[in-house]
């Protein structure tokens, strides 16, 4: 039976049995623990992980614990994102695939090596299967509980022998989730499930203006009601603590927080695209630039197009919260993260500790998305918890959640190319403004001007384009967070480039299938093209009022196509029927998780793209809760069938969380244009059909 | 002081009329399989039975339940209909972040103990309050399927 330990910090004091590495430990009793250096927020990290470390530890998965890692960029940093603890970019697999197999493979190797120690026979007479070493001709074996002390005195090997993937019996099966059990029966034990003794609850209101200030609240309106227990005032926000959540808010509705709005009180939509349209103008730093494309495309006759995405809400469904309990030099912060490192930094700059002073207890996460890249709120609860005697859980409520998000940034892209005779692009111009993610959050990773993030899938698209360029222009709209969400770069870059080659293939008179056949310069984008195609019946009739659309992005590692089949009513409704998707994400570790990333990743996409959109007037986001009319969220009446082609392959993993996401949006875009002729630039579709 | 029954167990609970049966559950009792997700009925993360019938806990006053039969998702498992239903996701291998599954379960059990073989439209009409931001509605379907035959 799987278990999870409830701390990160909770490893063994005791006996220090056999801790070869990072991420493994194996106690006197045979207990095998393998440490989780990605955190799960859904997309199945704590299952692939796993197999990636017992596949070549020879342990069955049925009889390993799960912890949490905890902040140690050192041990657990990410080499794909600059060497930060951070689970993101789809790089959980990607950066793992090499270090767990061979981590799993010195604690086996160093066992053998103990056993054949015991036996005094040459440890090419052993094999380890089940978690026991064995010595097939005697019929004899050693639990590896049984050889712990032996192995933990042995020098780890420094190059081992990976298995032959042939010989795999985890790796590229569809394991089922370990973290499934507690998630049907309410055992699972997420963020916002924290308990601890004498624990308060605590709710906030931060200034709905953007940067704007607490001017005061009606600190004795709330104190009087039963259950309130103390008023905490920060410089932008101020926060209830109550014996339960209940009385938080109650407490904070009563004590009607007044605001100075600050600088941002008029900001609102139009000055935001005004300013995005303007800067856009003026050229940007230069990503990729090759075969004087300007040039080319200045005699030409040209085909342009400016395409806006807008600013999106992550919404996950648990919203953000955070347990701290400060003391003295000593801060304990129990917190769902997709970045322990940073969150300890954080935490101990509000608290003013040190850093070895913060113990970061990470927890499962009610989906992330990249919302729990940021720790403004982790920040937030440590300044609050400063002001609270014993331990505070710090809870927003939705509306707070979908307010004071960190919002995907509105994109705005001048986009063009010039065609031959045949209509085939002989150059490409596209400018992407907006603003840069990694210049706030990876500063070092900010170059020249120039954000890699915003660009990724503008200067990479899987075609051969004769003549490129690619420009990157900063612009910060005043006081707007923003940050990354699923599918980052891609996810907004997928939509323009391949709504355009759509536009391209429109204007040479061309099948979008046929025309992109014809650009393709990657087998491997290829396959996964006709795969969906063949999958969704591309060509074969529709009724009127219906049609396909095609889309095709190599990111994150993967290749993906996908094909949207919609219906768009006589009142505009747009309803998605089908999606065919096709994925060739190298080696598939496990089968079942990566059909599931496809498969949420589309409705995610599917979702955005439908209704997805966070708007500003007044310097306050117009949004705040589910609603059909409000940040309308896809359900199960609205889902489409999603059917998913793994394409096998031996190569490197590549990531499978994000592309799904990516490729799903200019394929819906791109269906809608098959079934109206419409051509939307803007996202999301919204009520843009509807007839006026 | 107010009464509930709460999985087979009566609780006494020091909360006034108004309180959400959310918060009791979650704040009060420790059941924190329950979930808040919008507080406002829209998502159906804090789905529970009362009565059998699918609840949202985060509007439900606990003033309204005295004498009431409350079912969370700790005890389904121990129905043969939450039995099975919780097997189906568990071999569909349906949950992602898992967050809204304890809501879509609880819907799932309260729409088999209707409808034997639910149609998919009754599968949609039952199920379109639970929102599973992961986006798992495809398996959550075929695993009430596989868990109404």
């Amino acid at each position: 039976m799987l278990e999870f330990s409830l701390h990160a910090s909770a490893a063994a004091a005791d006996s220090p049995g056999f801790e070869p590495n990072a991420f493994i430990r194996i106690d006197r009793g045979g207990s095998v623990t393998l440490v989780m250096h990605r955190v799960e927020m859904g997309q199945g990290t704590y299952t692939a992980m796993p197999q990636l470390l017992a596949e070549e530890l020879e342990v069955p998965l049925d009889q390993v614990r799960l912890e949490h890692a905890p902040a140690d960029a050192k041990r657990y940093g990410n080499p794909l994102v600059g060497g930060i603890q951070m689970t993101g970019g789809s790089t959980a697999i990607r950066s793992s695939w090499q270090p767990l197999r061979e981590a799993g493979a010195a604690a086996r190797t160093m066992l053998v090596q103990a056993a054949a120690r015991q036996w005094k026979v040459d440890e090419r007479e052993l094999v380890a299967r089940d978690a026991r070493v064995w010595q097939r001709s005697k019929d004899r074996s050693f639990g590896y509980g049984e050889l712990v002390d032996l192995a933990a005195a042995l020098p780890v090997p420094e190059k081992v022998q990976l298995k032959d993937p042939a010989e795999h019996r985890l790796i590229g099966k569809p394991i089922r989730r370990l973290d499934a059990p507690g998630k049907v029966n309410g055992g699972a034990i997420f963020g916002i499930d924290v308990k601890r003794l004498d624990m308060k609850i605590a709710t906030v209101a931060a200034s709905p203006v953007f940067g704007g200030t607490l001017a005061g609240v009606d600190e004795a309106a709330a104190m009087k009601l039963p259950g309130v227990r103390q008023i905490v005032k920060l410089e932008n926000a101020v926060a209830v603590v109550a014996d339960h959540m209940w009385a938080a808010k109650k407490g904070l509705a009563a004590a009607a927080p007044r605001w100075n709005d600050g600088p941002n009180a008029s900001l609102d939509m139009r000055a935001i695209v005004a300013q995005l349209e303007r800067e856009s103008a003026k050229p940007g730093a230069v990503a990729r630039s090759e075969g004087g494309a300007q040039e080319r495309l200045a005699g030409a006759k040209r085909i342009e197009a400016i395409y806006q995405a807008p600013f999106l809400a992550h919404a996950t469904l648990e919203p953000p919260n955070c347990t701290v309990e400060v003391r003295p030099g000593q801060v304990d912060v129990w917190v769902g993260t997709q970045v322990p490192d940073f969150a300890q930094a954080v935490a101990a700059r509000a608290a003013s500790v040190p850093t070895a002073g913060v113990r970061i207890h990470n927890h499962l996460i009610g989906g992330g998305f990249g919302r729990r890249l940021e720790v403004d709120f982790i920040e937030q609860a440590v300044l609050i918890g400063r002001q609270v005697r014993g331990p505070v859980k710090v809870i927003w409520s939705r509306e707070e959640d979908i307010q004071h998000d960190m919002y995907r940034p509105y994109y705005y892209d001048r986009i063009a190319a010039a065609l031959d005779a045949s209509g085939m692009p002989i150059a490409w111009t596209h400018r992407v403004a907006g603003s840069s993610i990694i210049a706030r959050m990876l500063p070092p990773l900010f170059r020249n001007g120039l954000d890699r993030d915003a660009v990724e899938g503008a200067i990479d698209a899987p075609y051969a384009l004769p003549a490129v360029h690619v420009e990157y222009v900063r612009v910060e709209p005043p006081g707007v967070p923003t940050a990354f969400w699923r599918g980052v770069g891609p996810t907004h870059n997928g939509f323009v480039v391949e709504g355009f080659i759509d536009e391209l293939a429109a204007a040479a008179g061309r099948d979008p299938l046929e025309y992109r056949r014809a650009l393709i310069k990657e087998p491997r984008a290829r396959t996964v093209l006709d795969l969906a195609a063949q999958r969704a019946g591309w060509g074969k009739r529709l009724p009127r009022g219906e049609g396909r659309g095609i889309a095709l992005m190599h990111a994150f590692g993967s290749y993906v196509a996908q094909v949207a089949h919609v219906a768009v009513g006589a009142d505009g409704e747009v309803r998605v029927r089908h999606v065919a998707c096709a994925v060739d994400c190298g080696t598939p570790v496990n089968p079942s998780s990566i059909a599931a990333q496809m498969e949420g990743g589309i409705v995610f996409g599917l979702t955005a793209a439908l209704w997805g959109q966070v708007t500003i007037a007044g310097g306050r986001v117009q949004q705040g809760n589910f609603g059909f009319h409000d940040y309308r969220l896809m359900r199960m009446n609205e889902a489409p069938r999603i059917e998913v082609d793994i394409v096998p392959s031996s190569a490197p993993p590549g990531g499978v969380g994000e592309p799904g996401t990516s490729v799903a949006i200019p394929a819906l875009v791109n269906a809608v244009h098959a079934a109206t002729g419409r051509r939307l630039r803007t996202l999301p579709i919204g009520d843009q059909l509807r007839k006026r | 002081m107010a009464k509930l029954n709460i999985n087979g167990r009566d609780h006494e609970v020091d909360a006034p009329a108004d309180m959400p049966l959310l918060w009791v559950l979650r704040d009060l009792l420790g059941l924190t399989g329950t979930k808040f997700g919008c507080g406002a009925a829209l998502c159906g993360a804090c789905t529970v039975h009362v009565n059998g019938r699918p609840t949202r806990s985060c509007v439900r006053p606990i003033g309204s339940l005295q004498g009431m039969a409350i079912i969370t998702v700790e005890a389904i498992g121990e129905t043969p209909i939450g039995q099975r239903v919780q097997r189906a996701w568990l071999e569909t291998d349906v949950v992602q972040c898992g967050y809204c599954q304890s809501g879509q379960i609880m819907s799932a059990c309260a729409l088999l103990a209707q409808k034997r073989a639910p149609s998919d439209a009754e599968i949609d009409s039952a199920m379109s309050g639970n929102i599973c931001r992961c986006g798992t509605y495809g398996r959550i379907r075929a695993a009430i399927k596989a868990a109404s035959s």
